[in-house]
């Protein structure tokens, strides 16, 4: 015999460590108990946030080990490729003696197993075996997909076969998880989630990725014609809903309110009720008043934009706006945040809310800033997705449900009826197998007899 | 009569029926097992007639949807599912002694449902719940939740039965064989498997229609899949390496507290599926 080779017996190796189902087991807890970090500690929050919280030591291990990110680490990809691969080796080395089962050369019957089998019943009959055999045919055969009568010593031996393909069911539980998971691949490297503020009125071409990838470009624009929400008259939210536009080569192409549950779905792409938010609509008018002449002064102002303070003092700058802000407990609502950048010394940043024009002078500095004739408009906040992988996942969907109805509640099974004359009666005996002596076969067999009594 | 009060009436009916269960099982008398299962009949319906009527009631306050939507009709609905998934064992297996764990299970939940820091008033639903999938999502999840919940009781059977050939005394040793009790509790892990497996698709694909993700590792779908993981260990180990009888039952109560952990659990840790 020719020694086997080195690489082979590595081969040989790696395969039966893949087919082991005690590794199946290990990886399935391990999956279940290192799922649980990332629902204790919050994921992909801000990396400062993580410092802060757990220390410089902490925040180093739990880094390196991207913990903050869990779910895509090395480690637990690593994890679910082991599965897969698990799962892939498992059901090759599995399938080829399953397939002897459902597909063999010559069904067998051997009547000494049925002896054997617990669950098995017996009854006599008053007629002659010929007659209790005829009068079970035709029941048992509109019921057992393969049916046959073969004669034995003093009487007859009945057998019945059906559900030998429900065998295939755990196997399509297994390729649902590779379905899945080749879905979830395709996702993440074809696919894309990403996000985009709209003012009402305005339209963007391009939108932004989380994790401050580059914003990617859109082969068509998304214009939002309208946003509005409603409350319930408890104050809980209602309805968000976005008037869109998609435009194509100047024209638009589709026009579709979104809600929450219904998104706008364009040429793979899915556009999605996220989130809303205010905005000032037009330019602002920043009053400056100086408390020690008493005089005036009005500025144009756009968000983002430096402006010369009266009287060569600084620059100033609008830099954000909450439409809701907290001060000492109390919301200011329609608040600016601004920055003041004086000719000397440090910059200082002050907030400004529209509604109380006389807010600024608790600063005690030496003009009062107010800014007025803010008209405001709502934006909406789209979440815009590309998944191709969905229909693969969805297929693993359709085989695992399928699959796990077939595996649990269908199975394989055998049964026979003797018929034989022993002392001027007809004696007769009904017993079952199935895959892994299922208690169900138990029941199979109870009803069986039943129906046959009373045939007979 | 308003649905609250249906539902008051059924906690008590399910306490009953749990003292009769008890008693049917200590003194070994059938009879009042028999009136412990008519009485659990009486309070599945009654349950189901006040989860309908909670619904029309909805609807006359002009916020029409399926009592589904918060942490009260949660509870209310799976004591009802806890009820019929163990009617249903109890008829299908002629298994008496499951009312002894599932009842009072049943009861706690509806007790749990009526202390004052659950709020039991009907609320609109905010637009992520408005959506058909809600109940098919919802109902799977429970009635793979009750399964899970029946097997976890068998399993403390299991546990709690002496083992061995002594000679038995005691009512614990009235506990049915254990293999009765194995086979019950791989039975309803199938079931609760099943269900779970429908349950966190349905969510899936809802999510995939809200959102535009189907998994987005939120702590809810985190814990549902680790639930998941854990059953389906307890399977492939029965299965594939015949494990049986002790280390199953344990297996099956580790699963259980997952369970637990996904439905009230997680409302401690941030996320979209933290009832208000």
């Amino acid at each position: 015999m020719a020694k086997p080779s080195n690489s082979d017996y590595f081969t040989h190796r790696m395969w039966t460590f893949f087919a082991s189902v005690k590794l199946s087991v290990v990886i399935l807890l391990s999956l279940a108990v290192t799922s649980i970090i990332g629902t204790v500690i919050p994921q992909n929050e801000n990396l400062m946030l993580y410092h802060q919280k757990f220390g410089d030591m902490l925040f180093k291990i739990f880094n390196t080990l991207d913990i903050f990110d869990m779910y895509h680490s090395w480690w637990f990809r690593f994890l679910l490729c082991m599965l897969t691969v698990n799962i892939i080796v498992c059901s090759i080395n599995r399938l080829s003696s399953t397939w002897k089962i459902i597909f063999p050369k010559k069904p067998s019957f051997n009547i000494n197993r049925f002896r054997k089998a617990k669950n098995h019943q017996e009854w006599s009959a008053a007629n002659s075996p010929e007659v209790v055999k005829n009068a079970y045919t035709p029941w048992l055969s509109k019921r057992w997909a393969m049916f046959k009568v073969e004669s034995s010593e003093n009487g007859y031996l009945l057998f019945g076969e059906k559900g030998r393909w429900t065998r295939l069911g755990v196997y399509a539980v297994h390729l649902s998880i590779i379905l899945m998971v080749a879905g979830g691949l395709v996702g993440s490297i074809f696919g894309f989630n990403g996000f985009v503020n709209i003012p009402e009125g305005e339209s963007v071409d391009s939108i932004f990725l989380r994790n401050n990838q580059p914003e990617i470009k859109l082969d068509f624009e998304i214009k939002c014609d309208d946003f509005n929400f409603s409350l319930y008259e408890s104050g809980m939210p209602k309805e968000y809903r976005s008037s869109l536009s998609i435009i194509k080569n100047n024209q638009t192409v589709v026009q579709k309110d979104i809600l929450v549950n219904d998104p706008l779905r364009f040429e793979g792409i899915n556009i999605f009720q996220s989130s809303y938010g205010k905005m000032p609509a037009t330019d602002l008018t920043v009053t400056f008043t100086e408390k020690a002449s008493g005089l005036i002064y009005k500025k144009e102002a756009t968000m983002g934009t430096p402006i010369e303070m009266p009287g060569n003092s600084g620059t100033f700058i609008v830099e954000d706006f909450r439409p809701n802000f907290s001060f000492r407990g109390v919301n200011l609502s329609n608040t600016f945040l601004c920055k003041m950048i004086p000719g000397q010394g440090d910059p200082e940043h002050i907030i400004i809310p529209a509604d109380f024009p006389r807010f600024d002078m608790m600063r005690q500095g030496d003009f009062v800033i107010s800014i007025s004739n803010a008209d405001f408009k709502y934006y909406t906040g789209l979440q815009v997705t590309k998944d191709p992988g969905v229909p693969l996942v969805y297929a693993g969907f359709l085989f695992m449900i399928i699959g796990c109805y077939v595996t649990f509640f269908m199975f394989h099974q055998k049964i026979c009826i003797e018929i034989s004359a022993a002392d001027g009666k007809t004696s007769v005996m009904a017993a079952g197998i199935s895959g892994r002596n299922r208690p169900g076969m138990n029941a199979v067999i109870r009803r069986l007899s039943n129906q046959l009594k009373k045939l007979s | 009569m308003t649905s609250s009060e249906i539902f008051s009436i059924i906690t008590f009916i399910y306490g009953l029926a749990t003292l009769l269960y008890v008693f049917s099982w200590i003194f070994k008398k059938a009879l009042p097992g028999k009136i412990a299962t008519a009485v659990t009949a009486g309070g599945a319906m009654g349950n189901l007639a006040g989860i309908i009527l909670r619904w029309i009631e909805s609807y006359q306050m002009g916020i029409g949807h399926a009592p589904l939507s918060n942490l009260y009709e949660s509870l209310i609905f799976f004591a009802m599912t806890i009820a019929l998934t163990h009617l249903f064992i109890e008829y299908r297996y002629k298994l008496r002694f499951v009312g002894v764990v599932a009842s009072p299970i049943a009861f706690l939940v509806m007790a749990y449902a009526s202390l004052p820091k659950v709020n039991d008033a009907i609320q609109p639903l905010i637009p992520a719940l408005q959506s058909n999938w809600l109940i098919a999502h919802v109902m799977t999840c429970f009635v793979g939740y009750s399964a899970f919940a029946i097997a976890f009781g068998v399993s403390i059977m299991f546990l709690l039965k002496p083992s061995g050939n002594g000679p038995q005394s005691g009512i614990v040793s009235r506990f049915p064989d254990f293999d009765i009790l194995d086979d019950l509790t791989h039975q309803m892990v199938m079931f609760g498997f099943l269900f779970l497996s429908i349950g966190i698709i349905t969510g899936a694909v809802w999510a995939n229609q809200a959102w535009g993700r189907y998994w987005g590792w939120d702590p809810k779908e985190t814990w549902s899949l680790i639930t998941w993981l854990i059953y389906a260990t307890l399977l492939h180990a029965r299965l594939m390496r015949d494990w049986k009888g002790k280390k199953i039952a344990v297996l099956s109560c580790v699963g259980f507290f997952a369970v637990i952990f996904t439905y009230f659990g997680v409302n401690l840790l941030p996320g979209l599926h933290s009832y208000q």
